[in-house]
């Protein structure tokens, strides 16, 4: 009998454990499979070499930029749309403004691709995710983002969205 | 077996503890426990009952009229948390305490004075809960599943719903615990596992469910706990988590959990049918393995209820597949009563009359989980009362109306006095026409884009809400007639002694105990008779 409460006691504390344990197994998964627009880290420069350029395919890249509702901040793309060519480099630019007078901000962005079966073809080489960002009052910044779209991108794809949301950091929203 | 018996029950007055405190409070009897989980889960099904009659009065007509949107938000999450977490649960562990040692010829519970905690917990946790509708702010409103961002925007509630939560997750789970121990360790001599009610067989089952899933759910709400308070991000998109990882996480335990709410419901019918059809269960080994199945398939179909939220078509496919292949041992299942009916001599007492409705009713409720299985037509039937009215019937006319046949069955057993067979037919007619006026017309409401949730409609609905409302009046009211037909039964006013017996059919050891059932049975350990039992399983 206490072998049996025992092993069921340990069962539930480890199906405690479990449901911890599935923040990051969610985490992997998504960055696996590209759900929810999780597109992966910055990718190296050696992978941008081994991109075969399809001339013959065009995407439209859009961009998309949101504050939320908390951050006093203006933040747009520089331009909306962008046609570009599987395996080729490109660079676009984000515009960001503090609006308020009197208070430093300290932002930081999320982002995400879609559609979502697109976005482990997106690659970013250069982007400003998940980095504090700190505007003093009125001040203005360009914030670039490279990215090379894979030339093995699926064939039934030629719309992708790019989008980032700033949000305010403090410490609160720590990683 | 009948010697031994006669003995415990001349014993029976010298045992029972004396004083209110003695007997009920510091309890470690099985069957006061369980006595005690009844009559709470009814006082919680009385109070959750009351919430839902304030949200069908404020749905009788459009517009606002008795209660501000944000009371009525309230007022939905409060109702789902009682009746799931006070009224349902409780109550489905209040049979099992009365009933599994009773079943399988043991003395008591294997673990006595964790009964007693796990009962005491909850009137706390439920205090706790119950007091935030005083608090600023007021309870939670964000609908029973506390879906962040929306539940971590609300009052001061989040840290007593959590906890509350907590409380009950350790009182189910030591109730489960108990149940295991006691079926895997405690059943008499020659009572092997095949031979075990089934009842017994679904209760083991759910305690298996129970000790995988309410851990999880401790967890999550433990997380929405410390992304509200301390500063993590585990649902916070602003800090890289994510709130549909919430969403997964609760419904990995919320679809199991809903299956923890009918699988002893499919025990209890499984009790009745036989006895009053005066055939033995048709398919017993069959119904044992389709309720693993049932269980089994319960933790890879979670994400049926998520998909409008965006997921790969591949997961949409997959989930709508795995959700349907559950269809299949449920259909076993629906078959084995109808089958064990089949050219049966049967009598319609109120226990039959709650498990035929149970096995119609629950199917109706089947069939629209069925249609809401499939992926594209879900995006229309999502958050409306079309799932409203689905999991009303299979929780309404399904969990309840067994637990309420469950009641009628063994209350003789429980008190020694048979319940008024008058009072208890109208009681049924009473309520399984108004709980039909109620939930059917919500389908149709439901298909015509009604949102859940929201307290106010468009003109259009009107018609089917006032059916609906009238229905729920009448329905809250016959559960008040319920409560008096329980205290008249176990007052002994207007009934008659029943027999050990009861029913002239009925099976298992527990018809082998006098009744009332004295305060301690099976002390002796002896083996259990072949021909007292229900299923003699030839394995």
């Amino acid at each position: 009998m206490n072998k049996t409460v025992l092993k069921t006691t340990i069962v539930s504390v480890l199906m405690f454990g479990f449901a911890f344990a599935l923040v990051p197994l969610y985490d992997t998964f998504c960055e696996l499979t590209g759900l929810n627009g999780k597109t992966g880290d910055p990718v190296a420069e050696d992978i941008i070499k081994k991109q075969v350029v399809d001339e013959n395919r065009e995407i439209t890249v859009q961009f998309d930029a949101n504050v939320n509702s908390q951050l006093n901040w203006e933040f747009r793309p520089t331009e909306f749309n962008m046609k570009v060519v599987p395996g080729k480099l490109y660079k676009t630019e984000y515009y960001a403004k503090n609006l308020s007078k009197k208070r430093a901000i300290t932002g930081r962005a999320t982002y995400s691709v879609a559609p979502g079966k697109a976005s482990l073809y997106f690659n970013k080489t250069e982007c400003f995710c998940f980095t504090e960002q700190t505007l003093e009052p009125q001040e203005e910044v360009l914030m670039p983002v490279t990215f090379i779209v894979d030339s093995n991108l699926r064939e039934d794809v030629d719309i992708m969205t790019l989008s980032y949301t700033f949000y305010e950091f403090d410490s609160k929203n720590k990683i | 077996m009948s010697h031994t018996t006669t003995l415990d029950h001349e014993h029976d007055h010298d045992h029972k503890p004396k004083g209110f405190v003695n007997r009920w409070l510091m309890t470690t009897n099985h069957k006061d426990i369980g006595t005690l989980y009844l009559v709470f889960a009814l006082i919680m099904f009385i109070a959750g009952g009351a919430l839902a009659m304030i949200i069908r009065l404020e749905l009788f007509q459009p517009g606002l009229q008795f209660v501000e949107p944000d009371f009525f938000n309230q007022l939905t999450t409060m109702h789902a948390l009682i009746m799931v977490f006070g009224a349902v649960m409780p109550a489905f562990v209040g049979f099992a305490n009365w009933m599994i040692p009773m079943m399988i010829g043991a003395p008591d519970m294997a673990l006595p004075r964790m009964n007693n905690w796990s009962f005491w917990i909850l009137p706390f946790a439920f205090i706790m809960l119950g007091s935030t509708f005083f608090m600023d702010g007021g309870a939670p409103a964000a609908g029973w599943t506390l879906y962040p961002p929306l539940v971590l925007q609300g009052g001061k509630n989040l840290a007593f719903a959590v906890f509350a939560i907590h409380m009950m997750g350790i009182s189910s789970i030591m109730g489960a615990i108990n149940v295991i121990a006691t079926i895997m360790n405690m059943r008499a001599p020659n009572m092997g596992y095949l031979k075990m009610p089934l009842f017994v067989w679904t209760w083991l089952i759910t305690a298996f469910l129970l000790i995988a899933v309410m851990p999880v759910f401790a967890g999550a709400v433990t997380m929405l706990l410390t992304d509200h308070y301390f500063g993590t991000t585990f649902f916070n998109a602003a800090g890289g988590g994510d709130p549909v990882l919430f969403q997964h996480i609760f419904w990995f335990f919320g679809h199991p959990e809903v299956y923890i709410m009918i699988l002893p419901s499919f025990g209890i019918i499984s009790e009745i049918i036989p006895t009053f059809a005066r055939k033995p269960l048709f398919g017993y080994v069959s119904m044992v393995y389709a309720s693993a199945a049932i269980a089994f398939l319960s933790f890879i179909v979670w994400a049926h209820h998520m998909f409008s939220v965006g997921m790969p078509f591949g997961a949409e496919l997959y989930f709508m597949y795995a959700t349907m292949l559950i269809s299949i041992p449920t259909g076993v299942k629906v078959f084995n009563w109808v089958a064990t009916m089949w050219k049966g001599a049967m009598t319609f007492e109120t226990p039959m009359l709650f498990a035929i409705a149970f096995v119609i009713l629950f199917t109706i409720g089947g069939f629209s989980g069925l249609m809401m299985s499939i992926a594209p037509a879900d995006f229309q039937y999502h958050d409306t009362y079309f799932i409203v009215a689905h999991f009303h019937y299979v929780l309404v006319t399904g969990a309840v109306f067994a637990i309420i046949g469950g009641v009628y069955y063994w209350i003789p057993k429980w008190t020694g006095n048979m319940y008024s067979e008058r009072l208890g037919k109208i009681h049924f007619w009473w309520s399984t026409i108004s709980v039909n006026v109620l939930f059917f017309p919500q389908h149709f409401l439901g298909l015509a884009g009604m949102p859940r949730r929201i307290p106010d409609y468009s003109t259009q609905f009107t018609e089917f809400n006032m059916w609906s409302s009238i229905g729920g009046f009448a329905f809250g009211l016959a559960q008040v007639f319920f409560c008096i037909i329980v205290w008249r039964t176990v007052k002994g006013k207007g009934t008659t002694k029943a027999t050990d017996r009861v029913w002239d059919s009925a099976k298992g050891l527990e018809w082998f105990v006098p009744s009332p059932a004295p305060h301690h049975t099976f002390q002796d350990g002896a083996p259990v008779k072949d021909e007292q039992l229900a299923h003699v399983s030839s394995h």
